[in-house]
C-alpha cells in the first residue's frame, strides 16, 4: 500500500460521510436541548456525547434518568441499546485484523451505526481495498460527522431549543440507513435475513430496549447463515 | 434531575466505557487471528439483520395524529428499498425516497 491510496481512502470516506452530516447535526442538537433539560449540565451533556459517541444509547439514558430510575437500571438499558455493536465489531473484525492496534482502537471509539454502515457497504463492493485503504476509509466517513456531533450538542445544550423550529428531517435517518442496505441485498440469503430481521424486530417490540434488536439481529444472521450454507455462496 | 452531580458522571463513565469494550470486543481481542468460517458466514450477513431492524419500527411507527402507520414514510422506504437493490447504489437509493416522501406529503 502506499499513503497515497490511503488518502484518496480517506477523502472518499470523507464524502460519503458527509449525506449524515444532514441527521447527526439536529440530532445532536436535540440531545443537548434535552439532556440539559432534563437537569444536565452542559458539561454532562458534552461528557455524554464525547465519552459515550453513541447517539440511541444517550436518548435512552436521558430519557430514563429523567424518570429517575436506578443508577444501575441506567446504566443496563443504555448498554443494552449498545450491544449492537459487538456484532459491528465483528463483522468489522475480517476486514481490519491486521490493521495496527491504533487504529483497530481508534475504529471501535467511533464504531458508530452510520460509520459502520457507511463503510461496510463500501468494504463489500470494494472487496479489492487493502486493509490500511479499509482503515482509512473508516476514519474519513466520521471526520467531519464527529466535530459535527460534539458541536451540534454543544449548541443544543448552550442554546435551548431555539434553533429546532423548522427541522424536520425524522425521516431522513431511516431512508439514509435503507438507502446503505438496499444495495447489499445480493442474494436470496440476504433478502431473507432482511426479511426476518423486520419481522422479529416487530414480533419482538415488547422486550426491553436494544435487546428485542439484537436477538432479531442473531435470528436474522442465523436465517442468512443457513440458507448460505445449503445453497452456497 | 434527582442524581448528584456524582451519580450522573458515574453513569456517562460507566455507560462511556462499557460502549468502548463493546465497540473493541471482536476488533482488539481477536486481533488478527483468522475466524472460523461458520463465524464469518454469520458475519457477512450483519448489515441486512441490523440495519433494516433498526429503521423497521421508524418506517412504521404509528402517525401520532391518525394513530395509525403513516403511508406516506412506508411508501418512501418501499421506494428507497427498491431503487437502491435495482441500482446497486446509495445515492439514486436516497434520492429516490426523498423524492417520494417530500413529494407524497405534499400532495397528501
Amino acid at each position: 500500500m502506499t499513503s497515497t491510496t490511503s488518502k484518496f481512502a480517506f477523502v472518499s470516506g470523507f464524502w460519503a460521510g458527509l449525506p449524515f452530516i444532514a441527521v447527526g447535526f439536529p440530532f445532536a442538537l436535540f440531545f443537548g436541548i434535552i439532556a440539559t433539560e432534563a437537569g444536565m449540565s452542559v458539561a454532562q451533556a458534552m461528557g455524554f456525547t464525547i465519552i459515550v459517541i453513541a447517539g440511541a444509547s444517550q436518548f435512552t439514558a436521558v430519557q430514563l434518568m429523567s424518570e429517575a430510575v436506578p443508577v444501575w437500571s441506567v446504566i443496563a438499558a443504555a448498554l443494552a441499546v449498545n450491544l449492537r455493536m459487538a456484532m459491528y465489531s465483528a463483522s468489522l473484525q475480517p476486514h481490519l485484523a491486521t490493521a495496527p492496534l491504533w487504529q483497530r482502537a481508534l475504529v471501535a471509539y467511533i464504531n458508530f451505526d452510520a460509520s459502520y454502515a457507511i463503510s461496510i457497504a463500501r468494504y463489500e463492493k470494494e472487496p479489492s481495498l487493502s486493509v490500511s485503504e479499509k482503515a482509512a476509509f473508516f476514519l474519513g466517513s466520521v471526520s467531519l460527522m464527529t466535530p459535527i456531533w460534539f458541536l451540534g450538542t454543544y449548541i443544543g445544550a448552550v442554546a435551548g431549543d431555539r434553533f429546532l423550529n423548522g427541522f424536520n428531517i425524522d425521516f431522513a435517518m431511516p431512508i439514509l440507513f435503507l438507502a446503505l442496505a438496499a444495495p447489499m441485498l445480493k442474494t436470496l440469503a440476504h433478502l431473507a435475513a432482511a426479511v426476518t430481521s423486520v419481522i422479529a424486530v416487530l414480533a419482538l417490540s415488547g422486550m426491553p430496549s436494544g435487546t428485542g434488536l439484537l436477538l432479531a439481529a442473531f435470528i436474522a444472521m442465523a436465517v442468512g447463515a443457513e440458507i448460505e450454507r445449503r445453497r452456497g455462496r | 434531575m434527582s442524581y448528584t452531580d456524582g451519580q450522573i458522571w458515574t453513569i456517562i463513565a460507566i455507560i462511556g466505557v462499557g460502549t468502548y469494550l463493546i465497540r473493541f470486543s471482536f476488533l482488539g481481542l481477536v486481533g488478527n487471528r483468522k475466524l472460523p468460517e461458520w463465524a464469518l458466514r454469520h458475519l457477512r450477513y450483519t448489515p441486512v439483520a441490523v440495519l433494516p431492524g433498526l429503521v423497521a419500527p421508524l418506517v412504521l411507527m404509528p402517525n401520532p395524529v391518525t394513530g395509525e402507520a403513516d403511508p406516506v414514510r412506508i411508501a418512501a422506504a418501499f421506494a428507497t428499498i427498491v431503487v437502491g437493490w435495482w441500482r446497486k447504489d446509495m445515492l439514486p437509493s436516497v434520492i429516490a425516497g426523498v423524492i417520494t416522501y417530500g413529494g407524497l406529503q405534499y400532495l397528501l
